[in-house]
């Protein structure tokens, strides 16, 4: 039954439905499926985020073969030159098939700011060893004292020579156990307002007077460090723009992260294990009345996510041709945090007795493990992170009210 | 709300916005709610006049032969203007189920009359109270001899008492709760033995309580195939309820920038309320929740135009539980937020609240669409 006459298009999802598209996503989705290793896909499966160095360099070597490492370069520097809706498909197609994310630091957050900001020298540098997959890369800017008021971060470089010293410490370092290098901000002015004086600088994980001191989650996984800094010794051109004008390359480099924030695809990734775990499970393991009870809020999580995505598509792509998100993209990580968390959460509970055990298969080498919900408690343990990194929710409502709202 | 104007919805927008502006402000509005449905109704003939009736119709019936965007455009502008009138019931409810399932002769007789502002429509569906869904039919029909009968009771049908023509469905064969067994006929409002008792609903629209006793209707008033008329009461309800979802995201942002304006001058504490951060993300809060129920709201509508049934539903369904839960949020927020003043009938807010209470409750409630939405994910 056809209620209209003439069609419009509401629906902006149909940007993604062209015959061009569907190709490309078949060609992805076929990629995915004969090419991810079994043992990572399993890994991904269960929702983890500390895939070892190994897993994520093959999986990264493996797009590389085929030209769709680091899917958000220009073709100049290597990378694919996907369009932005070929990027949202891609990365789309990786989440449904349980690929690795891609990874962030280096080819998310470093790759772009370098080619905005460095020096021929520096773009020579840097650029290569990320699209191989060879450099990984860090980000130093948390510190104990400088979390949501980022700005007020004191991890000192001092200039010595052509030489910065550095002292202090840096906080929540993901990935730092696994990285060869770290980009990050420090403090080389004291005298002015806050945002001044931090200066952006990329050093070398092996320096002398470097300690990485691991901190592990209460949930058993080790992703973050703090890294101590005694009298670090970093050559000047190692400094990423103007010295004293870290703060606006960071704040670039942070509105990079446009594609994902509302981790969507990963979501509907986890979704869709979570609706075939409830419809495989043991008929007996839940009385119909909770059966009742999941099917509505798996329902009522299906329905929250059709509408985050279908806002993330209306902002991330204006239909004037300006693909600029403003400030309301916190939004979409608020939702998509919550959401995600919201997912774990019941993954867990519909786990039942299941969940309760702390044994994770760490190989990825026993699906039945992921297939029994043995794993389900993980992530929802894990996943409060979200909320609290990358900008806490608290902050992004902050953004929201300030830059959106005018208040 | 729309992600893309064409020029005659560029020009429908603005004369949208024009009309609500000018001639339905909240100041006259009051007045104008007396006259509400009467035949000298001045908004009614007005809607006329601007085209906005005959905008989603189709061609061939005196209609403008407009898409489910103009159907989102207008619903968008009537719910920032809180503007109260019988447009879902006639040009949504009542003319989708005479496209959809009305023989020419019955398209030919009402579809430019509503296009003209002529002929209102009311819908005749719900009968017990908590039971929303339209398969509960109990008002029976039989033939006899080249009529049929009608006997039975339907309860809160929208603007039923200011109608010309009513919509009724009938059960003709099988039980409570069948999907077959059910017509569907269209018989003027003055027919003999209809009493229709009327009264005014919380957003100052109306509705009414019908009694069919044993009310005698031509062969010819049969709207479709007998028995089999529940797919057309589903699609016409789908298409009333995306149309008032898209209503909901105009209130709701109207809502939202009229708390958004309040909390940014008034002062208490020597401060405006807010600068504090509690009030602040609140306000936040409304945001996000203004701009998923848009989204939603838009795909509800888009999915109007699929072939296939079970997307509709899905899509409208979906789209009413989060537009309904935003709906809520919001309303109750700024109410909150204004404080004293939005518990005055002399403020809007209230008012805004009150539709869009009342748009929770038409059509199928949240628990109702969450029940038919995880029905359809089996």
């Amino acid at each position: 039954m056809k209620i209209f006459q003439r069609e419009d298009s509401l629906e902006v999802r149909h940007r993604f439905e062209t015959a061009e598209m569907r190709a490309f996503r078949a060609e992805v989705r076929t990629f995915v499926r004969d090419h991810l290793p079994e043992e990572i896909r399993r890994k991904v499966a269960q929702e983890r985020m500390d895939l070892p160095r190994e897993d994520q360099q093959r999986w990264h070597k493996i797009l590389r073969a085929k030209g769709w490492a680091c899917p958000g370069w220009p073709k100049e520097y290597g990378g694919p030159g996907f369009s932005d809706d070929q990027r949202y498909v891609f990365e789309r197609e990786l989440a449904l098939g349980d690929a690795p994310r891609p990874m962030i630091y280096g080819e998310g957050m470093l790759g772009p700011t370098v080619m905005a900001y460095g020096t021929e020298a520096q773009k020579e540098r840097i650029l290569p060893g990320i699209l191989e997959g060879d450099v990984f890369w860090c980000q130093g800017f948390s510190e104990p004292n400088a979390g949501s008021d980022l700005a007020s971060l004191q991890c000192k470089a001092e200039r010595v020579g052509d030489q910065y010293v550095l002292n202090g410490s840096k906080m929540w370092t993901s990935e730092g156990h696994i990285a060869d290098w770290m980009f990050g901000l420090f403090r080389t002015d004291n005298t002015g307002r806050k945002q001044d004086g931090i200066t952006f600088l990329m050093l070398d994980l092996k320096s002398p007077g470097i300690t990485v001191r691991p901190i592990l989650l209460f949930e058993g996984t080790h992703e973050v460090n703090q890294v101590f800094f005694d009298n670090v010794r970093v050559p000047l051109e190692n400094g990423l723009g103007d010295e004293h004008k870290g703060w606006a390359i960071a704040k670039y480099l942070l509105s990079l992260e446009r594609f994902g924030t509302a981790e969507v695809s990963r979501s509907l990734a986890s979704l869709a294990r979570l609706k075939s775990f409830v419809r495989d499970q043991d008929p007996f393991r839940h009385a119909l009345e909770q059966k009742d009870a999941i099917e509505r809020r798996v329902a009522e999580l299906e329905m929250e996510l059709d509408a985050l995505e279908i806002t993330e598509v209306r902002f991330l792509f204006k239909q004037d041709g300006a693909n600029e998100v403003g400030p309301e993209a916190s939004m979409l990580k608020v939702r998509g945090t919550e959401i995600q968390q919201d997912i774990f959460e019941l993954a867990m509970v519909c786990a039942g007795g299941y969940a309760l055990g702390a044994r994770r298969d760490e190989s990825g080498a026993d699906a039945a493990a992921t297939q029994r919900g043995q794993d389900s408690a993980y992530p929802y343990f894990n996943f409060r992170k979200t909320a609290i990194y990358a900008g806490s929710n608290e902050i992004q409502r902050n953004i929201i009210a300030k830059a959106v709202l005018g208040l | 709300m729309l992600p893309t104007f064409t020029d005659e919805q560029r020009l429908l927008k603005e004369s949208l916005e024009r009309f609500r502006q000018q001639d339905y402000s909240f100041e006259k509005r009051k007045g104008l709610l007396a006259k509400l449905g009467s035949k000298d109704d001045p908004v009614w003939a007005q809607f006329a006049e601007l085209g906005w009736l005959a905008a989603t119709l189709p061609e061939d019936y005196g209609g403008l032969g407009g898409s489910h965007a103009d159907l989102a455009l207008l619903m968008e502008q009537f719910g920032r203007g809180l503007v109260t009138s019988p447009f879902v019931p006639t040009v949504v409810i009542g003319a989708t189920a005479v496209r959809l399932a009305g023989s020419e002769a019955q398209k030919a007789a009402i579809l430019p009359g509503i296009a003209e502002g002529r002929t209102k429509l009311a819908l005749a569906y719900l009968e017990a109270p908590g039971q929303l869904d339209p398969s509960i039919v109990a008002t029976r029909v039989r033939s006899d001899g080249d009529h049929f009968i009608i006997t039975g009771n339907k309860i809160a049908a929208l603007y039923a008492n200011v109608a010309d023509h009513l919509l009724v469905s009938a059960r003709m064969f099988g039980q409570l709760g069948d999907h077959q067994g059910i017509s569907l006929f269209i018989i003027p409002a003055n027919a003999k033995g209809l009493a229709i008792g009327a009264y005014r609903t919380h957003d100052d629209g109306w509705a009414a309580d019908l009694h069919f006793d044993q009310v005698h209707v031509p062969a010819e008033a049969l709207v479709g195939s007998a028995g089999s008329a529940l797919d057309t009461v589903e699609a016409s309800l789908d298409a009333g309820a995306a149309a008032i979802c898209a209503e909901a995201v105009g209130a709701m942002w109207c809502l939202h920038d009229m708390t958004l304006d309040y909390i940014k001058v008034r002062k208490q504490f020597g401060a405006t309320i807010g600068s504090f951060q509690a009030i602040q993300h609140r306000m936040v809060n409304m945001y996000m929740k203004c701009q998923l129920a848009q989204s939603m709201a838009l795909a509800g509508i888009a999915a109007l135009d699929s072939s296939d049934p079970v997307v509709r539903r899905r899509a409208v369904s979906a789209a009413k539980v989060q537009v309904g839960r935003a709906a809520r949020h919001v309303g109750e927020e700024a109410v909150q937020l204004h404080g004293g003043i939005a518990m005055t009938d002399e403020y809007a807010a209230g008012h805004y609240f009150k539709r869009l209470t009342m748009i929770r409750l038409m059509f199928g409630d949240e628990e109702y669409h969450l029940r038919r939405y995880c029905a359809l994910s089996r």
